[in-house]
């Protein structure tokens, strides 16, 4: 969930809640229908903004009983600190970490590995996967694959990766990519930007090797519920909880 | 009046908000004289074994907690120092479940990787902890080291080895597990344990 103001952003066709933009809400909703762990991105980049977001984590911290990540705007241990004491479970970091990449040693060594997320958004250049910021405008002098083993020598607990060549475009993962990450790394990696059907999801918990696959627009649409995409993965004998 | 023993293990956030959703008073405190008076007494914590060993001896809770007679839950680092002893930090700890914490063996073949991070299942459930929570429910932990399987086991997961989910002994009762991110079956464990 993208989250702006402290509000749900993102085109959300939700029928039966009164308030779609509430992040709260809709994430009981996700939590209820069967999701495993909530993501809340905070894509103010104003002070006031992230201070409306602590409130916001403090208040899904209280109301929500699952695990839930925050990240977006996380530059320092401080920020981090925050986060964590209102109550996240774990906090992502991406551009701060590839600026600053001791940041990722400080956090894991001052909450664990557990706590620590590295986002890297990727897309390919002349055939290598070079790692991006700032929503994948930005190209950085980072290769995917070193940059992750990096990430996890660090401290990281879990990989979140978004390829960007296939955000938004519904029309699947990288299998090839994500099973090359699982085959390089040891910690869990989670698959994000590309879901257009369950079969993506399926393929890319399998073939790709993901621990873990995040969707939001599919959800956001309608276009599938969490509880039916998890029966339909169930039928296709991937481990999951109903 | 519930106790939530605060001794500087890490955010006690999520145990408290879980507590707060079942409705129940609480207080945070590390005094041995408001806790031996509660009804009830939570020991959570999140953090290394030997330095939140050393936090209970400072505040001579590590002696105080064995002899309490009222319903006890430890969950997760909690569970791990009402055992005998853990690997992490090669710490003895206060032995009210007699068995061992051992870590997690990462097997890329087989999937394992440390730390046990994610939803799992628990079986072969025993004691009212569990009233009204069916075999084979999904619960959420976050983890590397777990107590081995003994004659208190209550609840068993597997993950690379079968281990102690859940243990109880008389008053005493501990849950490797969070059941405070575990969705509504943690919310009824939490629920069972305040009406015991």
């Amino acid at each position: 969930m993208d989250v702006k103001d402290g509000r749900t952003v993102k085109g959300i066709n939700f029928v039966g809640l009164k308030d779609v933009g509430d992040a709260v809400e809709l994430g009981k909703r996700y939590a209820e229908q069967g999701a495993d762990e909530l993501v809340y991105l905070d894509i103010t980049a104003t002070a006031e903004g992230r201070s409306t977001f602590t409130k916001l984590v403090e208040r899904i911290s209280l109301e929500i009983d699952i695990p839930f990540t925050v990240g977006g705007g996380i530059g320092s241990l401080d920020d981090a600190a925050r986060l964590l004491d209102a109550g996240a479970d774990k906090i992502s970091i991406n551009s701060a970490a590839i600026r600053t990449p001791e940041l990722i040693d400080t956090l894991a060594a001052k909450y664990g590995s557990q706590f620590v997320v590295v986002a890297i958004d990727a897309r390919q250049i002349d055939a290598r996967w070079m790692a991006t910021t700032h929503g994948g405008r930005k190209p950085t002098d980072r290769e995917l694959f070193e940059w992750a083993r990096e990430a996890e020598q660090r401290g990281a607990g879990e990989i979140l990766f978004t390829s960007m060549d296939h955000d938004g475009t519904k029309a699947g993962y990288p299998c090839d990519t994500f099973a090359r990450l699982a085959e390089e790394l040891s910690i869990p990696i989670i698959a994000s930007g590309g879901a257009g059907s369950v079969e993506d999801i399926a393929e890319v918990l399998t073939t790709g090797r993901a621990d873990a696959a995040l969707a939001a627009s599919i959800f956001h649409y309608g276009q599938i519920t969490v509880s039916e995409l998890k029966e339909q993965l169930k039928l296709k004998n991937i481990n999951v909880r109903v | 009046m519930i106790a939530i023993i605060d001794y500087n293990t890490g955010n006690l956030r999520s145990v408290v908000n879980a507590v707060r959703r079942a409705g129940a008073e609480y207080v945070l405190t590390a005094d041995p004289r408001i806790i031996e008076r509660a009804d009830r007494v939570l020991l959570p914590g999140v953090g290394e074994a030997s330095s939140a060993m050393a936090n209970l001896r400072a505040t001579g809770l590590d002696e105080v907690i064995p002899r309490l007679t009222m319903p006890v839950l430890g969950i997760c680092i909690g569970v791990q120092l009402m055992c005998a002893g853990s690997e992490e930090g090669n710490v003895r700890t206060m032995g009210i479940f007699p068995t061992e914490v051992r870590r997690f063996e990462a097997d890329k073949q087989q999937g394992i990787k440390v730390p046990h991070m994610g939803w799992n299942r628990i079986e072969q459930l025993k004691t009212p902890l569990f009233d009204g929570v069916a075999e084979g429910s999904w619960i959420y932990y976050v983890h590397s080291f777990a107590p081995d399987l003994c004659d208190y086991t209550v609840a068993r997961t597997t993950y690379g080895r079968e281990f102690s989910g859940a243990l109880a002994r008389d008053n005493f009762f501990g849950t490797q597990f969070h059941p405070e991110k575990s969705g509504s079956v943690g919310a009824r464990i939490i629920e069972n344990f305040i009406k015991l």
